[in-house]
């Protein structure tokens, strides 16, 4: 099979997979729990790896499903104490579990191929090559993992966007009205969970983090609608892979790395440009609605003069500089509520 | 004769070593607007939340109607503090409303036509109606609380808890909130409402709860809201001033 194309879909799936539920993630302000869930699922590995004598996928996204659970579980408890606050409990929980899959490889499987750096960086162009016959087809595993995923996300957020929204807004009004917040909670962590691990191989357990998290996270700049932010994020997540694809075969750069610089930009251009929230945007906004003001404050106070008013005199009694003088004046003269004559400044006769 | 909307035995609920509510017993009478007063700390959101089974017991029996909590929460809207949700997520203040109704609806069925007019109703009721469509995040303080209020009216339930709904709300927002309490007491619902303002208490509400940590006095206003009970609830504050009884302007507000 076509190489880029195995590459390519599995990219999509695992973006795809990502941004539905990232989306929900930021929206409970829980985006750093992806970054603890995708360290501490190593563990989890280790042990299915441990149990079964193999990397079969399976054993290994149930463990890591296992550990994803325990992790978000220990955070929550942790906190509860009281005794730390959450993201110092997300800061002990996850090194922790990471640290006991470290030492639990170095030491039990020495002599084992279970790669570290796989784990970690994960490498998506080895994805043509890990096959599965199905149906008599030779299909990557890559696609039935992360199709399967994808679908198992979308089939929970369609089936259970109500009440997804309603414990993401009002987890009390959740819970007041019978539905159970606790086990959302914990359906989305385990599925936040499987995907981590689903994706590990193509990106690896770093690079997840900024499939769950950037797509969202640009997309909440972009829109108020939460069926819009879903469907945009997802858009961006998709978007980031295709072009990050491109450039990183064009560059021979590393492929999933490149992806997440991609999905990176288009936070940056998000944040600079978004119609509503937008850095820039704003400014220039706020700019303009300053000049109004000024201009009209300008009109207003040449209204109570007989004569003609010299540009100078205005300069000393508003205190501006000569510059932002000429930007107000401009603003009011395209605006038409200004004439300028040799003599000075006066109101507009029109109005 | 009907069990009270509201019973509450023995209840006690600790905080780290801490009682923040020691032995409440209270029943709280139908079709009545009943406030609960008392000064910071005193666990008057609490008292709310355990009954409806979100803050932890250490001790102590509620029921509803007779009922407990699980039997009963179709007949129980609250309105939490509105400060209680983060008001930059991304959606509409219909959508918000119409969230009340999801309880009815269950698991799995979205809201349709019915549930869209239901809360456009209720909207109305809080004088909201223009906003239907506005994103949440624009809201001021005051039409906040009153999605909130619309969010339990579309509950249409009989009884009705509320947390400190006046809490720092515009002219508007208070008008329209008494409105709906008037309106709900001619249906004859129950409203229980934490509320913090003495000088207006009287005026609002014609049942009175003094709580610090343990119940001081609950009973009908007049009966209930005198010097010796707020004096028990507050301590020896200067807010025996009160209207009606001496200097109204250093009236206690706590």
């Amino acid at each position: 099979m076509n190489p880029d194309l195995v590459i390519l879909l599995t990219a999509v799936l695992v973006s795809t997979a990502s941004a539905l539920l990232g989306s929900f993630l930021v929206l409970r302000r829980m985006a750093l729990v992806s970054d603890a869930i995708s360290h501490a699922v190593l563990p989890g590995i280790v042990l299915a790896y441990w149990l079964s004598g193999g990397k079969a996928t399976l054993p290994a996204l149930l463990g890591a499903a296992g550990s994803g659970l325990l992790t978000v579980s220990l955070v929550e408890w942790l906190t509860r104490t009281g005794r730390v606050k959450n993201d110092a409990a997300i800061g002990i929980v996850f090194p922790a579990l990471f640290s006991l899959g470290v030492l639990w490889v170095s030491l039990s499987f020495r002599n084992v191929h279970l790669d570290l750096d796989a784990v970690l960086y994960g490498e998506i162009a080895y994805a043509p090559f890990n096959t599965l016959e199905l149906w008599g087809l030779s299909l990557p595993e890559s696609w039935l993992v992360m199709g399967g995923l994808a679908l198992l996300n979308l089939l929970f957020v369609l089936l259970f966007y109500k009440e997804l929204k309603l414990s993401t807004f009002d987890p009390s009004l959740a819970a007041a009205l019978g539905f159970s917040p606790g086990v959302l909670h914990y359906a989305l962590m385990a599925l936040v969970s499987l995907t981590t691990v689903g994706a590990f191989q193509s990106v690896g357990a770093i690079l997840i983090v900024a499939f769950l998290i950037i797509p969202p996270a640009t997309a909440y700049l972009l829109t108020h609608r939460l069926p819009a932010l879903l469907s945009l994020a997802v858009g961006i997540g998709v978007f980031s892979s295709l072009l990050g694809y491109l450039l990183a075969v064009w560059m021979d750069a590393s492929i999933a790395g490149m992806m997440a610089t991609v999905a990176g930009g288009c936070f940056v251009l998000a944040s600079l440009f978004s119609p509503t929230q937008g850095y820039l945007t704003t400014r220039l906004r706020r700019r303009q609605q300053r000049l109004e003001v000024t201009a009209r404050l300008l009109v207003t106070h040449l209204a109570h003069h007989q004569t003609p008013v010299p540009e100078e005199e205005i300069r000393e009694e508003f205190g501006w500089d000569a510059r932002f003088l000429q930007q107000v004046k401009q603003k009011a003269l395209r605006e038409g509520w200004l004439e300028a004559s040799e003599q000075g400044l006066t109101p507009s006769s029109k109005k | 004769m009907n069990p009270p909307p509201l019973e509450i035995l023995d209840l006690t609920v600790i905080y780290r070593e801490k009682p923040v509510l020691w032995d409440v017993d209270l029943a709280i009478p139908e079709g009545r607007l009943c406030a609960i007063v008392g000064p910071n700390g005193a666990g008057k959101s609490t008292l709310i939340k355990a009954a409806l089974g979100m803050v932890p017991k250490a001790s102590g029996r509620v029921r509803f109607f007779g009922q407990p909590l699980e039997l009963s929460r179709k007949r129980i809207a609250y309105v939490p503090q509105r400060t209680s949700v983060d008001w930059d997520f991304p959606t509409h203040v219909l959508d918000v409303v119409m969230m009340g109704l999801y309880g009815r609806l269950g698991w799995f069925r979205r809201p349709g036509r019915e549930e869209r007019e239901a809360a456009m109703e209720a909207l109305r009721q809080v004088a909201l109606s223009d906003l239907a469509h506005r994103q949440i995040s624009e809201l001021s303080g005051g039409q906040q609380q009153r999605v909130f209020l619309a969010r339990a009216l579309v509950q249409n339930a009989d009884l009705y808890f509320m947390d400190e709904p006046f809490a720092g709300v515009d002219a508007v927002t208070e008008e329209a909130i008494l409105r709906v309490l008037e309106g709900l007491k001619a249906q004859g619902k129950t409203v229980v409402v934490v509320h913090h303002d003495l000088q207006t208490v009287r005026d609002y509400f014609d049942h009175l709860t003094l709580l610090n940590v343990q119940v001081i006095a609950s009973g009908p206003m007049e009966t209930t809201f005198t010097p010796h009970n707020l004096e028990r609830t507050y301590g020896k504050q200067p807010l025996l001033e009160l209207e009606g009884w001496a200097k109204p302007e250093q009236a206690w507000n706590s």
